[in-house]
């Protein structure tokens, strides 16, 4: 699978990869992110 | 959804544990079986992957991952989180 | 400069089995299933369980977090024996005597408690040290037929239930159609109110402080107070400088999710270190939102619902004393807006640059507290151990410096050595870095080490105002003239 030009849909969590960092690395691979989102359950 | 259309929509998770991958990894394929999670139950039918995959992080700038992800390598159980969200895909053929 | 120290921590848990039903999650998933309740009533944990619980026991003081490392999980099936109810930390009250308790900060008529139960919650609480005269005579009852009418009237008001379901009251929204005064917003302001309150009476007695000696009470719960004019306006702390007789002291909210009480500790020692102050608490309520938002997870596994605690907790800061610890205001590590979101960077804002700001090094801290969320808790529901995610976090830190060795071994010794194992309820604002304070004081004043990191992180985004999330930290100190 090619992400260069790929709409990403990002779900981050908090106690793992948050979604901004996620949205850093979608960026360079060429990727659009349209929504990005972390998740907390604690 | 609507606006983007779904061909060349992907789902990137970065769920720290197996069971979370999994959770989300099928609420964004087939709806929402989650206990605690917000997104209510549409199933998009998205392919979904975690940021930590080698098809994922290939393509990633090293120096973006290094600096955003790679501390979180020798923190959690990478391969049992791979290993869910990849089953996943694989058990709805995406 | 004055040398700001912390004095002393209470903490006030309360076991709300009945009050589950009240919890974010339990509200929304039950609207849509009512047979759920039913079925979750069955996984509702005793009082003598949670006192037993060895987590709690850790959290009041009577054992310590180390002494859980050797407890096989899950620690629900792994009762304490030695358990009390009391311990040097704070206390565990049954929800017979938080209604009673909640009854009587609730000014304005908002909680009605049926005839029979009002007299026996008295009753219970007539010989606790923390409850005056005042408190007995606000807990009166209503006819039972009148609560029926009321929650049958359609005007809103909610039951209130014990752990096996029977009505012993309710609770009324305000007259007029206020969203921000609904009955159930007006619960959990007072479930918080009610909880600090007894935390803060409790600092008070627990170390000899005469309440009006307090100038300023800062709040650190998340609880959103006001009328939909000023939905969270606020100075909850204020209402509980009130009600624990604090007649000297003015005070305000500190807001920040989880790392609230973090900062405002911070702000306390910074008041007291400039001379604004001389004495200053920070106060926390429980988190009525909080409780059962797992359940789900814990229902599949067929385990207790282990969110069945409100807790609150009181830190009392002052000047110098040459005994307490002191909370070095040169340690202080900061989110910034530009550290953004990845956990490296995050941890080297928390953590690396503290500990340079002041010459120290990783291993010179005895303990970090962190997240302090208790595993068995979160686990069930794929959050993984959190605590234990944080220390691994630090360790590989503390490796990339050179510090400590680049081995999984060394990796895990560290985390052994220096971290612990969670203890904490998921109370929101009141798992991050505070839970350990006690056993830190403790520690630091037999100078079994000489210094503790806390680090405290809030996720701002779930509020949708920001992506980022905000964290701070600082080093508590041994007092340099203890020796």
């Amino acid at each position: 699978m090619n992400l260069k030009g790929k709409h990403v849909i990002i779900v981050g969590e908090r106690e793992g990869i948050p979604g901004p960092a996620i949205e850093a690395c979608m960026r360079s691979a060429g990727a659009e992110p349209v929504l990005v989102q972390t998740q907390c359950f604690v | 959804m609507k606006r983007y259309g779904k061909k060349d929509m992907v789902v990137v998770l970065g769920s720290p544990t197996s069971e979370s991958a999994e959770v989300f990894a099928r609420t964004l394929t087939e709806g929402d079986p989650s206990w605690v999670g917000p997104l209510a139950g549409v199933a998009l039918g998205l392919p979904v992957y975690h940021v930590l995959e080698p098809e994922i992080k290939g393509q990633i700038d090293p120096q973006v991952y290094r600096e955003q992800v790679s501390i979180m390598e020798s923190v959690l159980d990478v391969e049992a989180v791979i290993q869910a969200v990849s089953s996943v895909r694989g058990s709805l053929g995406l | 400069m004055e040398l700001p120290v912390v004095r002393d921590v209470r903490f006030f848990l309360a076991h709300t089995p009945g009050l589950v039903r009240h919890g974010y999650k339990p509200t929304l998933d039950v609207a849509r299933d009512q047979a759920l309740w039913s079925k979750a009533q069955a996984y509702l944990r005793p009082y003598a369980d949670a006192v037993a619980y060895a987590p709690h026991q850790v959290l009041l003081g009577n054992r310590t977090p180390d002494s859980l490392t050797d407890l096989p999980q899950p620690w629900y099936n792994h009762p304490y024996s030695n358990s009390s109810r009391r311990g040097p930390h704070g206390e565990l009250m049954s929800e017979e005597e938080l209604y009673g308790l909640l009854r009587a900060s609730d000014g304005f008529d908002f909680i009605w408690l049926e005839d029979g139960f009002a007299a026996e919650a008295q009753g219970l609480l007539e010989r606790h040290p923390l409850v005056s005269r005042k408190d007995l005579q606000q807990i009166v009852g209503v006819p039972f037929s009148r609560i029926e009418e009321k929650l049958a009237d359609g005007t809103g008001a909610l039951p209130l239930t014990l752990r096996d379901g029977r009505v012993i009251g309710l609770i009324r929204r305000r007259l007029q159609d206020d969203s921000s005064l609904a009955a159930d917003i007006l619960l959990e302001n007072l479930a918080a109110k009610a909880t600090a309150t007894a935390a803060l009476r409790a600092v008070l007695e627990g170390s000899g402080t005469n309440p009006e000696g307090v100038q300023y009470v800062i709040g650190s719960g998340e609880e959103a107070v006001g009328d939909r004019y000023n939905r969270g306006g606020g100075n909850l702390a204020k209402a509980i400088a009130e009600a624990a007789g604090c007649v000297d002291a003015t005070g305000c909210d500190v807001k920040s999710f989880c790392c609230a009480p973090v900062h405002a500790m911070i702000i306390a020692g910074s008041l007291i270190a400039s001379g604004v102050y001389e004495s200053v608490a920070v106060v926390g309520g429980g988190s009525l939102a909080k409780l059962g938002m797992k359940f789900r997870g814990h229902l599949a596994k067929e385990m207790p619902i282990l969110e069945d605690v409100l807790v609150g907790f009181a830190i009392l800061m002052g000047r110098d004393d040459g005994r307490s610890p002191v909370l070095r205001l040169d340690s202080i590590g900061r989110h910034t807006v530009g550290v953004g979101s990845a956990q490296q960077q995050i941890m080297e804002a928390l953590v690396s640059k503290p500990l340079d700001q002041v010459g120290l090094h990783f291993r010179d801290m005895g303990k970090y507290a962190t997240e302090m969320h208790n595993p068995d808790i979160t686990e069930t529901v794929g959050t993984g151990n959190v605590p234990l995610t944080n220390y691994r976090v630090i360790a590989a830190l503390a490796a990339q410096r050179g510090e400590i060795a680049s081995t999984a071994e060394a990796r895990d010794r560290f985390v052994a050595e220096h971290g612990m194992p969670g203890f904490s309820p998921t109370q929101g604002h009141v798992a991050s870095a505070i839970p350990y304070l006690g056993h830190a004081l403790d520690s630091l004043r037999t100078r079994e080490y000489q210094h503790a990191m806390f680090l405290a992180k809030g996720s701002l985004f779930l509020g949708r105002m920001t992506q980022l999330s905000d964290g701070v930290s600082f080093i508590l100190e041994a007092n340099p003239g203890q020796a």
